[in-house]
């Protein structure tokens, strides 16, 4: 599948919303642990090699389950591979919790369902679309969908 | 750089909201012709199939830190996907109706992160302050501002008992979970990088006049309180109708303000159409124009 590279590798220059050096191991049976450069960006989670300016990877945070593992670590996986995981070791357990609730938080769709159910209770209080003043409500992107 | 693209072409594909979804002509990038592709617009991310009942995306263009602007072609009703970053491929497309081409601007214009983000923010801004209004009791919109002046805390108490009777995604303590000068320096320090700190030109990526100094994305403080005005009645004007850009000492570099970044946001759509107008009042020679809603 193609995509734009370059794009995501200036992405991943980009702020980011977390970043850390985590331990992080791969979800194939040899994959070893290592040091790495834990990146939140939007939706996207970048691992680098310490000091490098190239991250070795991307992972997109939709459609992902995020579990806690023992005290200090936490495991990534996707939905359509629930049995391969991405594991992740943090210093300690406040750090890990952190890390759990941010990217738990990470994705698109999370966002949406957080704004649907925002809209929904103004709406509840005010009796008035809160959208509606700028003129989106009609957007798909804002529309409860079943 | 690795990415995990079977996951990724399972979101394509699996039952998530769609924000929209057609046919669009893409322009190749060695093979300069435009081929026919089924478009499906999830979020941040613009996948394209060759046929509407293909199982896999041919690819996938990830929409963020790029504006979408009409262009000159050969093919009518044509639009372009272009990024700040000076190496990214600019993507040429054309729909297959005027109506095609301006709902496809303006979802694509719109589909970036950064955008929901702040339209979240918002509105969860929006319900605390009216928690805050019922659970102290009072209209008042002078003791509102004092309280929250004296008393930050409340705020956080009040969101946190909020998020626990609503069990909603409420942030514990109703902020925003942003990084600031923490991951600064630990991006300086580990990342061998420095990144430039965030100012208000942030907004001004939205704008056509001005060359973007900062793409949105990057801005990571939190959008701070609006100043209130009063409305005619006395009672309190909606926080964004209200909105001006201004800098008082406890705001951080750069006042966010919604409201302009909406119009900012509108003003692209206005100027396409105008473009789109007179270039069509120019070929037809002058003949009637469409009324555009």
């Amino acid at each position: 599948m193609r995509y734009n590279e370059k794009e995501l590798l200036c992405l991943s220059k980009q702020p980011a919303e977390k970043a850390a050096e985590l331990t992080m191991r791969g979800p194939k049976r040899n994959d070893a642990a290592k040091s790495r450069l834990v990146k939140l960006v939007v939706n996207f989670l970048f691992y680098f090699r310490i000091d490098e300016e190239e991250p070795v990877g991307a992972l997109l945070l939709e459609q992902c389950r995020i579990q806690k593992e023992d005290d200090t670590g936490f495991s990534l996986a996707f939905v359509d591979e629930p049995e391969r995981k991405y594991s992740f070791v943090c210093e300690n357990k406040d750090e890990c919790e952190e890390w759990i609730d941010a990217l738990t938080k990470a994705s698109y769709e999370y966002m949406r369902q957080s704004l649907i159910f925002y809209r929904h209770e103004i709406k509840k209080i005010t009796g008035k679309d809160p959208l509606e003043q700028y003129g989106i409500s009609e957007e798909t992107r804002f529309q409860p969908r079943s | 750089m690795k990415l995990n693209e079977r996951s990724v072409a399972y979101y394509a594909s699996c039952d998530s909201p769609t924000d929209k979804t057609g046919y669009l002509h893409k322009k190749g990038e060695r093979n300069t012709a435009y081929h026919r592709r089924w478009f499906v617009l999830k979020g941040n991310l613009f996948f394209y199939f060759e046929e509407k009942d293909s199982r896999d995306p041919i690819g996938v263009i990830i929409l963020e830190g790029c504006t979408v602007e009409l262009c000159e072609s050969s093919e009518e009703y044509a639009f372009a996907i272009k990024f700040e970053n000076v190496k990214s491929r600019t993507y040429k497309m054309a729909a297959e109706s005027q109506g095609e081409m301006e709902s496809w601007v303006k979802a694509l214009s719109r589909a970036s992160f950064d955008y929901m983000r702040i339209v979240v923010k918002e509105l969860e801004k929006q319900l605390e302050e009216m928690q805050q209004n019922r659970v102290s009791g009072r209209k008042s919109h002078r003791k509102l501002l004092r309280k929250q002046a004296i008393n930050p805390h409340s705020a956080s108490q009040i969101s946190h008992s909020f998020s626990l009777s609503y069990g909603t995604p409420v942030k514990e303590n109703g902020y925003v979970t942003w990084n600031t000068t923490q991951d600064q320096t630990i991006d300086t320090e580990l990342n061998g990088k420095a990144h430039a700190t965030n100012d208000n030109s942030d907004i001004s990526k939205y704008s056509t006049d001005q060359a973007p100094e900062r793409p949105l994305h990057t801005q990571r403080l939190p959008p701070p309180l609006p100043p209130r005005r009063r409305s005619g009645t006395g009672g309190v004007t909606s926080g964004i109708g209200g909105l001006m850009l201004t800098q008082d000492s406890n705001t951080a570099a750069g006042t966010f303000s919604f409201t302009r970044l909406h119009e900012l946001f509108g003003r692209d759509v206005i100027q396409l159409r105008r473009q789109w107008q007179e270039n069509k009042f120019r070929n037809d020679g002058g003949s009637q124009l469409d009324q555009m809603v």
